[in-house]
């Protein structure tokens, strides 16, 4: 299943010449276990207003979410359609997709949207929980920060940020100590293996009075080998010589 | 105008259990009924404008309407992104309203003026631009338009015009009609404007909305002469006036406050004054255009 999903991306990559691969494999456990085990995707699909909601804020992983969507039969569109003219699958998400929560791109919108929309949710008494997923290198944005500190004070519970640490940061502002920083900030805070389904369906399910944080620990690149860690992959597309060896590796 | 506002979204929030108040830490005095009446729904928020406005985004895309308030240049210079990328780009409901216009806040210096807002906002597509000139503009203008689906900014400062008119949104009100000039004015110019050509013989047409913008009571009354005095900088709905007279030959001359640093202090009459938008350098300047024509 998984290597089937990774060479959709790959495939989709290759033929749009677009799309950032590393990020899209680094979080492609998190959005499966999410579609799969942790979202009520029915009540996604009849647009309840009172629903579980995800924000893809590290948008530029688009291609992942696409991908997923489509796999839980939540995407209208053809995939393989990514990135042409006409297409509604862009680069970033954009919210007039159906079920893309809100649209995202520019790095530290996501997780204030979230916030606002988990406050809204006590508001109003709804039951749905609020899913948001940002980078490592993102939490360089003031507005995490800034919404750590809402998110907190507001004692959303129903509130759960999931961080793909993929060291994308590492090159240039390092957030060390991740874990103590949102501890710190007031949230429940846990760290898992972000490839791991068990651990993360664990840590997505948990119950508590504080927003939460979860470290997920991950690989950019994540299942094809010469793109593992390796940056020249941030945003680039295979050549067919390439996509050749990656399908034959899977 | 700031104390209008507080009656007119206290009254709104009584009656419209979906809307909520963010405020950035200012007006918090002001708008205390509301905070104790309505714990869930009005809250001060914090000074954090970029993540109230995202926040806001969040509460919108969930059934909520929001009201945000805070001093100008930190609501649309400091969360220009949010309000472009949350509210522009998804074009969702909410509403943004500043106080300090352009330099209401003389004495605290340019870290609180903001002259650009209009110009700002106008480059966000959908960005709804308000500029009631009285308290009672302001109440009927949030009435019509804080649940219309769009986001909208009310420009509101604490110096009013000697009267009200009858306002809507995108449409403007024609004052007195004159054969010399049309002048296009904006929400609290209007009593200077008035006053400084109460001898000339000019149109005068009353804005209080620069998008939507009625381009009709333009075209209605039409001048080969056009000024245009904009109470913040000098130029910012040019767009708006040559789109609309495409096809007319005419001159178009700008009163407003220059693209400056305004590096004074003081009180906002003394700042008019510097940057010629008192009534005494308003009838100059129109004068002086009007004996070139």
């Amino acid at each position: 299943m998984k290597n089937k999903l990774i060479e959709k991306i790959v495939r989709i990559a290759h033929k749009a010449n677009e799309g950032h691969i590393g990020s899209s494999l680094s979080i492609l456990d998190i959005l499966f276990v999410l579609y799969n085990d942790i979202l009520n995707v029915e009540s996604i699909r009849k647009n309840d207003l009172d629903r579980d909601r995800f924000i893809l804020s590290k948008g530029h992983a688009s291609l992942g979410l696409f991908v997923i969507l489509s796999e839980f039969n939540l995407l209208e569109e053809n995939v393989f359609n990514f990135c042409e003219f006409n297409s509604s699958l862009g680069g970033h998400p954009c919210d007039k997709l159906k079920f893309v929560e809100s649209s995202t791109g520019s790095l530290g919108h996501g997780l204030p949207i979230a916030v606002g929309m988990a406050l809204s949710n006590k508001i109003q008494n709804f039951n749905g929980n609020v899913y948001t997923l940002i980078g490592d290198g993102e939490a360089n944005e003031g507005t995490i920060w800034e919404s750590a500190l809402l998110a907190s004070h507001h004692k959303l519970n129903n509130l759960f940020c999931i961080m793909d640490h993929n060291h994308s940061g590492d090159r240039a502002l390092n957030i060390d100590s991740i874990m103590d920083k949102f501890n710190s900030f007031g949230w429940e805070c846990l760290e898992v293996d972000g490839h791991d389904h068990i651990e993360l369906i664990r840590s997505m399910s948990k119950k508590c009075s504080k927003p939460t944080f979860i470290l997920a620990n991950t690989t950019k690149g994540k299942g094809i080998d010469f793109m593992e860690n390796n940056p020249e992959w941030h945003h680039k597309s295979p050549t067919d010589e390439q996509l050749k060896e990656i399908i034959d590796k899977l | 105008m700031r104390k209008q506002l507080v009656k007119s979204v206290e009254k709104i929030l009584s009656e419209d259990t979906n809307t909520v108040l963010l405020l950035g830490d200012i007006g918090v005095f002001g708008f205390r009924n509301s905070l104790k009446k309505h714990p869930n729904r009005a809250y001060n928020i914090g000074i954090l404008e970029q993540s109230t406005i995202s926040l806001s985004a969040g509460m919108s895309k969930t059934g909520l309407i929001p009201f945000v308030h805070t001093i100008a240049p930190f609501l649309v210079e400091r969360a220009f992104e949010q309000l472009k990328i949350d509210f522009g780009y998804q074009n969702l409901n909410g509403n943004f309203i500043s106080v300090g216009a352009s330099y209401d806040y003389a004495s605290l210096g340019c870290t609180h003026h903001c002259p650009g807002d209009v110009n700002i906002l106008y480059a966000i597509p959908n960005m709804e631009i308000l500029l009631p000139g009285t308290s009672k503009e302001l109440d009927s203008l949030i009435n019509e338009c804080y649940d219309n689906g769009k986001p909208t900014y009310y420009r509101l400062s604490e110096h009013e015009n000697d009267f009200s008119n009858d306002v809507k949104v995108g449409r403007a009100n024609l004052i007195k009609k004159g054969s010399d000039a049309t002048i296009i004015c904006f929400g609290n110019s209007l009593s200077s404007v008035i006053e400084s050509t109460k001898n000339m013989d000019v149109t005068i047409l009353y804005y209080t909305s620069v998008r939507p913008f009625d381009g009709d009571l333009l075209l209605d009354n039409f001048n080969q002469n056009i000024i245009i005095v904009e109470p913040f900088y000098e130029g910012s709905v040019n767009f708006e006036v040559t789109k609309t007279l495409k096809d007319k030959k005419y001159s178009l001359y700008n009163i407003g406050v220059p693209r400056e640093f305004i590096m004074k202090y003081g009180k906002k009459e003394e700042v008019d004054k510097f940057v010629g938008l008192d009534q005494k350098s308003i009838n100059e300047n129109i004068n002086k255009i009007l004996c070139r024509i």
